[in-house]
């Protein structure tokens, strides 16, 4: 949406006290829940500035616990995330980092791991009024807001990948709305990330893997 | 015809040409750029108006306390008040429900930003206390909404609704505004009457910082959101009695926003200054006082047996 909507001011719906500290929190780490797309055996949080200052007063923890079992900002069950969490026998730790500096005050650092031991680590940035962004996937700086519908291709920083990648979204008649590459370095791993206003379909993901470049394909659906 | 706004200069211009009221324009804006049917907007809407119907009802019945336990139980205490009703019915139940609001927000509940967390009380406070006097519909309800919506639009378009951008000015001073003109059309006002609410409460709040103790949204967050109603229903009284305010909206905003840039970064959102900054409320934040107080505040946190005083 690229418009201010009568309900970005009469909301969102969420869950107090705070739409940076909670309603963020929540997003980001379901962001990373959506992202991950594996059961979740163990999370690490790292909460950095405002977030490691305030965040207990805010119910950040239990936000980002909320989030990462793939709660949305006006779900209840984030006040008992911590049982549901132990219930569901995911192992959490969170760090509450007040020295480190980050870009933003309101940073937070996710870890998740599986059950057979993958892993992925974001950073997220909780910019206000329950907007984010999320700014590191596995260490390489990215940006993307989870505002459009968001396919996210890892890929060996060769030749071919981005005309690939295209050429099966237009096929399959998907409108590009915004495009970035990322990488670490030269030759290493890079990350493309594409945003649409509309769906992205995810029967076509097969076709995008067909290249050998391609490591992994993300996708996160408005 | 386009019926985007930029300003309150367009939507004042819009609602002559189509001889509409705010909410209807703003209704007719958000099916156009959301590509949605009037049921569809009204369907959330109405979701919204659940959410609000139980958040300020929810406290009455139960008062929880907050995280920190500097609030709980308020608005319970105004609601069942055993004194005379000093502000009349609407306005002390509006002033209850507004309270009642922030302690669902600070215990962890649903609430709906209105704009913000922080101000959520405000809007759902008035609406729905004059809604219960007046016996309103759910229908006029939204458009009370919807009126406050497009406010709240221009001020997030063309100023800001972060208090650590603007101080509270920017986050109860923008609720405010939004209230003051929803109850003007609310009442049977004009277009023009609901801009001059708006001034006015935007008048009326200027400056206001941003202080909350412990950097939590309790203290002075909760009773701000109070003020901000009775500022709201003033503003609304003296709009449909004719009163008008000589600086238009679009100016007042501007002027919200030029004022909110030069507050200090102490007086923004960073509990370091106003009530978080004095040695009490430096003693509930949990890192103890961070320089905000000048080295006041005595060492060791009381917080704990203040709380359990409480």
């Amino acid at each position: 949406m690229n418009y201010i909507s009568v309900f970005d001011v009469i909301g969102p719906n969420m869950i107090g006290p705070s739409s940076s500290h909670t309603a963020g929190a929540v997003n980001i780490a379901l962001l990373a829940y959506q992202l991950f797309s594996k059961p979740i055996a163990k999370a690490d949080f790292t909460l950095y500035e405002s977030f490691a200052q305030t965040g207990r007063g805010h119910g950040t923890d239990k936000a980002l616990l909320g989030g990462i079992q793939g709660f949305g900002t006006d779900d209840v069950r984030i006040r008992d995330s911590y049982a549901l969490a132990d219930a569901a026998g995911i192992e959490y730790h969170f760090t509450w980092d007040d020295k480190t500096k980050t870009a933003h005050p309101n940073t937070v650092d996710i870890r998740l791991e599986s059950p057979d031991g993958q892993v992925q680590t974001i950073r997220g940035e909780s910019v206000g009024g329950g907007k984010i962004r999320i700014v590191q996937i596995n260490d390489i700086d990215v940006v993307f807001t989870g505002i459009y519908s968001t396919l996210i291709v890892k890929h060996a920083d060769r030749p071919g990948v981005v005309a690939h990648v295209t050429n099966v979204l237009s096929g399959h008649g998907v409108n590009i709305a915004f495009m970035r590459l990322y990488r670490d370095y030269k030759g290493g791993t890079g990350y493309l990330i594409v945003e649409s206003d509309e769906n992205i379909p995810d029967d076509f993901l097969e076709e995008i893997r067909e290249n050998e470049l391609v490591h992994e394909i993300m996708l996160i659906q408005i | 015809m386009s019926m985007d706004f930029a300003s309150g200069k367009e939507l004042h211009q819009l609602c002559r040409e189509h001889g509409i009221t705010i909410s209807e324009a703003m209704l007719r804006r958000e099916m156009e750029l959301g590509s949605v049917s009037e049921q569809s907007v009204r369907e959330r809407l109405e979701r919204s108006l659940q959410i609000m119907e139980a958040s300020v009802h929810e406290p009455l019945g139960q008062p929880r306390r907050s995280l920190s336990g500097l609030i709980g139980g308020e608005a319970w205490k105004v609601y069942d008040a055993k004194i005379e009703s000093l502000c009349g019915v609407a306005l002390t139940r509006a002033i209850a429900y507004s309270l009642a609001v922030l302690e669902v927000n600070a215990a962890m509940g649903l609430i709906v930003a209105a704009p913000t967390a922080g101000s959520s009380g405000v809007l759902p406070g008035a609406v729905l206390s004059l809604s219960e006097v007046y016996g309103w519909p759910e229908t006029k309800q939204m458009d009370g909404l919807l009126n406050a919506g497009a406010i709240g639009y221009l001020l997030m378009r063309n100023a800001t609704v972060a208090g650590a951008e603007a101080g509270c000015q920017a986050e109860v001073g923008a609720a405010s505004a939004m209230t003051a003109s929803a109850v003007v059309e609310l009442m049977g006002g004009t277009p023009d009457m609901c801009f001059q609410a708006a001034s006015l409460a935007i008048s009326n709040l200027l400056g206001l910082v941003c202080d909350p103790i412990a950097g939590l949204v309790e203290v002075p967050c909760q009773s701000r959101n109070a003020i901000g109603v009775a500022n709201a229903f003033t503003c609304a009284q003296l709009a449909l009695s004719g009163i008008t305010h000589p600086v238009p909206f679009d100016e007042m905003v501007d002027a919200m926003y030029r004022v909110g840039r030069s507050l200090p970064w102490e007086l923004r959102e960073s509990a370091k200054g106003g009530n978080a900054g004095t040695p009490t409320g430096c003693r509930w934040s949990a890192g103890g006082c961070a320089g905000g107080c000048a080295g006041n505040c005595a060492p060791g946190n009381d917080a704990g047996q203040t709380a359990a005083a409480r």
